[in-house]
């Protein structure tokens, strides 16, 4: 540790392998200072601007919010929650085109702006030092501060750090071409930056504070210089201009000659770094009371007439900025038109709009359209023309054949084989690829950037990036599905012994019994027999049907079950009463004839419900007025329709109106009693079979005829 | 509106392959030129023939693989590969040698070596070394007809006979090619090397072959090194030097090349100075500095990592001075090539480069601070 502060305070820096010197391009909007652009129409704010998951909405549409009220909450730690950046209105929530390489749409919100530009309330902390740590993390915290060097990940959870700190380097270095964002803001608001590093440097207690700025910004130098002098701690290390110096692993390398261990953290080093665009965010709002709503944002390129920083508004929409700086289209005029969707999916289509890219040259993406919005991490916005940068409008590649000229590998900063990765990622040669360190690659593009047969190395590799986690995600799926489908084996397997255990049990049982009846004989306990018993009886019981002993034949029908009596007894009332009246009535002898059949089927109507309530007796339901109407009109219907199986087949016997009444007393009460008796045992048939289904309907017993 | 999606990064320094190889071509002119000066118009004649035979046969195999490829044509025609091809192996070429050889050396080493093993950037072999290796085993008799040097010879060899000589095999004048390889003095000359090899198995010590009017300065422009071969050699290394100063080539291989050399002959010449040659003999005789600036730099089939490119150099010296000394051929370049060249995907695996964060100990870090 000594060794490194002395070679600090000596200014011998470290040095990390490989590097480029693009041409830096910067002169174009160094000179001019940060300028405050006019309000825009509308913001689009997406829900979320980095690392982790996104907040819980608190507002709706058609809700007015004022400058720096919260939009959502964070309830998770990974949650950052965003914050109106000027007054309006919320006139939507739907997905729309953001910020990202892939051009696909996320929920955001659509601020309608009115203009006001109105404040809520804010509490100005006038002595910060007075705050515990966990008070200035939680201000951090709400007010939704991410890294706002590129990536993104959520500075509470970055300064929310247990073990000893080493070091806190603050990343000033801004080494990509072109940018000047940090510059500008170190140039004009060094003082806010060093407060928000004193504020950093009271959470995290550092042994040392190291600010590494390159340099080619003197000015910035200088003032950071100028405002540091007080704090003993805070050290500005000037390193030699070189991309990718602002690289976390690399700045690192350089200050303190440490390497990251690769797949580790900063953090398990003791090292915890942060941009100055963080460090200013964070004393905006531990002092102000400010939530992260804007930032500085360098609009560069031979496209624009005036390019310069500009205060931007996050969720101001690149229109606004392009329209801000005079952009010209070089495509307009031409004979080719603008598309209004995305680019064709054609082969090589022509180039028909500039391209228009959020971040430096060498790591920026291109945007899908003008619609997409500024978020908490983008830095620049780069609108090059064709003579600046004639690979970003080429429509076909010029690749060449890899000739191993290893140009590559001496500039790459994480010191891998980028072409040994470009053979194997062209083979789709996964292992070797992860044996060759795939992952270890921070996608800066300085390997691309001198390859003497421009092959676009870092497509590649993003490629294969993905293919290998997408695979890596199916095989964590397919060991999921295979323990599932282990365990499901096992337990169908268990289920089978366990029926066939069931089945053996139940074949032994059966066997017993049939070997106790063979050498008892036929008793009437067996249930075949009480079956043939129970035929038996119903066939006395139709002989007795003529005669108005209802109760009889119920008796008789009632050897099979002694405890439902009452039931039975209930019935045959109904059933005198019924007989009494159509008597009474002279029903001609058809009708009665009818009658029998129907007090047949009424008869094995009760049968049925026997057998119902026979099967019923195990589930004793209290009785309640609804489940008796139910069963009534259940009842009632299957009596219905067993009555229209009567009269179908009533009526394919010879109609009795036509035959003598003797003979109906005599001769025919024969023959009605086998008629009625075939016709009542289909009846009974079909009731039954439709009983049953009622009587899975509706669960309940008809212990409510039973008074 | 929409804009024209592009892939990050976006900037690029604009070289080239071809450029690449242009340079190159560059800066074996001097070479060549030298050995116009000394031998004549053969060595011109002979890489027009190879140039032209290289980029028909490249051409033709080009246009049976497009059916697969969507490349431009011309535009891998003229990348400068083919080119650059046939130059070196004209280089190599005895100055008299026939026509035909020229010709078959250069479809050979483009349609075999380079374009059947995949084309630029896949071939293991280097083209030009492995088909005058080809052309030297298989035609024994062409390959070592060497022509002395113009100022030795005795019969007038302009352009039109040397054009003669290599299409009918005959001068103008109706001389053979024997004839014009006796020197004055009646002896068949043959490369310094060779005389010096030859005369070694016949039992003279090295003092007395050097008395031999091609190794010492009493021609003019000697350097009393190897008459012609010397400033050719001089030539390669300077392009060479140049090559690295615009960072064409990596300084690693040629450097241990020679290293390795100097270091096997010094120690030779120490044990044994009469029956070896001294360093700066070796180092500028035969093809020793071509070698080492333009065909083990090669890119395509040499090694990859620092550490392999040292240890290819070094592995190529010594190669050549065994071949040298023991071996039966006087020129060792060729065979050492080829043998490192096959060498190098081993050396490759074994000589990787330590990547950021692997290999590090996290406590010496946090210790000492430094790596």
């Amino acid at each position: 540790m000594d060794s490194i502060i002395e070679r600090i305070n000596h200014n011998k820096f470290w040095h990390f392998h490989g590097g480029i010197h693009p041409p830096e391009q910067k002169a174009l909007t160094a000179s001019k200072p940060i300028k405050q652009l006019p309000l825009p129409k509308q913001l689009i704010i997406p829900l979320q601007q980095h690392i982790g998951r996104q907040g819980d909405l608190l507002v709706k549409v058609g809700v007015q919010v004022l400058k720096g009220q919260p939009l959502t909450q964070s309830s998770n730690p990974m949650a950052v929650p965003i914050h109106a950046p000027t007054s309006g209105i919320i006139s939507a929530i739907k997905k729309s085109v953001i910020a990202h390489p892939s051009g696909l749409s996320e929920l955001c919100i659509f601020l309608d702006v009115d203009g006001e530009d109105t404040w809520l309330t804010r509490k100005i902390c006038h002595d910060y030092t007075k705050l515990s740590q966990q008070d200035i993390i939680h201000k951090i915290a709400d007010a939704g501060i991410a890294g706002m060097g590129g990536a993104g990940f959520p500075t509470h959870i970055k300064v929310n750090a247990k073990p000893e700190i080493n070091f806190l380097i603050i990343n000033a270095a801004e080494c990509e071409p072109y940018i000047t964002a940090d510059d500008l803001l170190m140039r004009e608001h060094s003082d806010a930056i060093v407060d928000g590093i004193k504020i950093l440097a009271q959470v995290l207690n550092p042994a040392f504070i190291l600010i590494g700025i390159e340099d080619n910004k003197p000015q910035a130098i200088k003032a950071l210089q100028h405002a540091a002098k007080d704090v003993e701690k805070i050290k500005v290390c000037v390193l030699p201009t070189k991309y990718p110096t602002g690289g976390e692993k690399q700045l690192i390398k350089v200050l303190t000659g440490k390497e990251v261990k690769s797949g580790a953290l900063p953090i398990h080093s003791g090292i915890v770094m942060q941009n100055v665009a963080t460090c200013f965010a964070i004393s905006d709002a531990v002092i102000n009371d400010i939530p992260l709503i804007r930032r500085v944002v360098t609009l560069a390129g031979q496209a624009l007439s005036k390019p310069q920083n500009v205060w931007a508004l996050i969720g101001t929409p690149v229109s606004h900025l392009l329209e801000q700086t005079g952009f010209t289209n070089e495509y307009e005029n031409s004979a080719i038109t603008n598309t209004s969707i995305a680019n064709p999916p054609v082969a090589n289509p022509p180039v028909t709009s500039p391209p228009v890219i959020m971040g430096g040259p060498l790591m920026g993406f291109s945007i899908l359209n003008e619609q997409v919005p500024i978020v908490k991490t983008s830095n620049c916005i780069l609108a090059p023309s064709k003579a600046e940068m004639p690979s970003a409008f080429a429509d076909k590649s010029n690749e060449v054949e890899c000739i191993r000229c290893g140009q590559c590998a001496e500039v790459c900063p994480s010191q891998l084989l980028p072409q040994e990765l470009q053979w194997s990622a062209k083979a789709k040669d996964h292992q070797q690829l992860s044996k060759l360190n795939l992952f270890d690659c921070i996608d800066c593009g300085a390997c691309a950037y001198v390859c003497p047969s421009q092959i676009p190395l870092v497509q590649y590799y993003r490629i294969a990036k993905a293919e290998i986690r997408q695979q890596q995600q199916l095989d964590i799926k397919a060991e999921k599905a295979k323990a599932r489908f282990e365990a499901r084996k096992l337990r169908l397997e268990k289920e089978k012994i366990a029926r066939e255990e069931k089945h053996k049990k139940a074949a032994a049982a059966r066997k017993a019994m049939l070997d106790k009846k063979a050498a008892d004989g036929s008793s009437a306990s067996s249930a075949v027999a009480a079956a043939l018993a129970r035929v038996k009886a119903k066939k006395e019981a139709k002989e007795n049907a003529n005669k108005p002993q209802v109760e009889s034949t119920k008796s008789s029908d009632n050897n099979i079950s002694d405890d439902k009596s009452q039931v039975n007894a209930a019935i045959a009332r109904a059933k005198a009463k019924k007989l009494a009246k159509k008597t009474a009535n002279k029903l001609t002898e058809s009708e009665q004839a009818k009658e029998l059949a129907a007090n047949s089927t009424e008869t094995h109507e009760k049968v049925a419900e026997l057998a119902i309530t026979n099967k019923k007796t195990t589930t004793q339901d209290k009785s309640s007025q609804d489940k008796k109407a139910k069963i009534a009109a259940a009842v009632a219907k299957a009596k219905e329709k067993a009555k229209e199986k009567a009269n179908k087949t009533h009526e394919q016997t010879p109609p009795l109106s036509g035959v003598a009444k003797e003979e109906v007393n005599i001769s025919t009460k024969e023959k009605e009693d086998k008629k009625v008796r075939v016709a009542a045992a289909i009846a009974k048939a079909k009731a039954k079979a439709k009983t049953k289904k009622e009587q899975e309907k509706q669960p309940s017993p008809t212990d409510k005829e039973s008074t | 509106m929409a804009f024209w999606i592009a892939s990050s990064p976006h900037n690029h320094n604009q070289a080239e392959t071809s450029a690449l190889m242009k340079l190159v071509i560059y800066a074996l002119l001097p070479g060549v030129f030298a050995q116009w000066y000394f031998f004549g118009w053969g060595n011109l004649i002979h890489i027009s023939l190879a140039i032209t035979t290289a980029l028909t046969c490249e051409f033709i195999v080009l246009s049976l693989r497009s059916k697969s490829k969507t490349n431009n044509i011309s535009k891998q025609l003229f990348d400068g590969s083919a080119i650059l091809t046939a130059i070196l192996l004209g280089i190599c070429l005895p100055a008299i040698a026939p026509w035909w050889i020229s010709v078959i050396g250069a479809a050979f080493a483009i349609v075999v070596v380079k374009q059947l093993y995949g084309g630029l950037g896949h071939n293991p072999f280097n083209p030009a070394m492995a088909a005058y290796v080809m052309l030297l085993i298989s035609f024994p008799i062409q390959m070592t007809s060497w022509q002395p040097p113009l100022n030795l010879m005795n019969i007038d060899l302009g352009l039109s006979n040397t054009l003669a000589t290599i299409f009918t095999g005959f001068t103008s004048e109706g001389y053979s090619v024997e004839q014009l390889r006796t020197s004055i003095d009646g002896f068949t000359m043959a490369t310094p090397l060779d005389t010096l090899k030859t005369n070694l198995d016949l039992g003279f010590t090295t003092f007395e072959i050097l008395e031999s009017n091609i190794f010492t300065n009493s021609l003019p422009s000697g350097l009393g090194i190897a008459y012609g071969w010397e400033w050719i050699n001089i030539a390669f290394f300077s392009g060479g030097l140049v090559l690295i100063a615009k960072k064409a080539i990596a300084w690693q291989t040629p450097l241990s090349f020679i290293v390795s050399l100097l270091v096997c002959t010094f120690i030779a010449y120490s044990i044994s100075p009469d029956s070896s040659a001294s360093s700066l003999f070796h180092w500028l005789a035969g093809g020793s500095m071509l070698g080492a600036f333009f065909i083990l730099t090669d890119p395509v089939t040499g090694a990859t990592s620092v550490k392999g490119r040292l240890v290819i150099g070094a592995l190529a010296g010594l190669l050549v001075y065994l071949i040298r000394t023991f071996g039966g051929y006087p020129d060792g370049v060729a065979f050492a090539v080829l043998l490192c060249n096959m060498a190098a995907p081993l050396i490759d695996q074994y000589t990787r480069p330590r990547t950021y964060g692997h290999g590090i100990d996290n406590k010496a870090n946090k210790h000492t601070g430094a790596n």
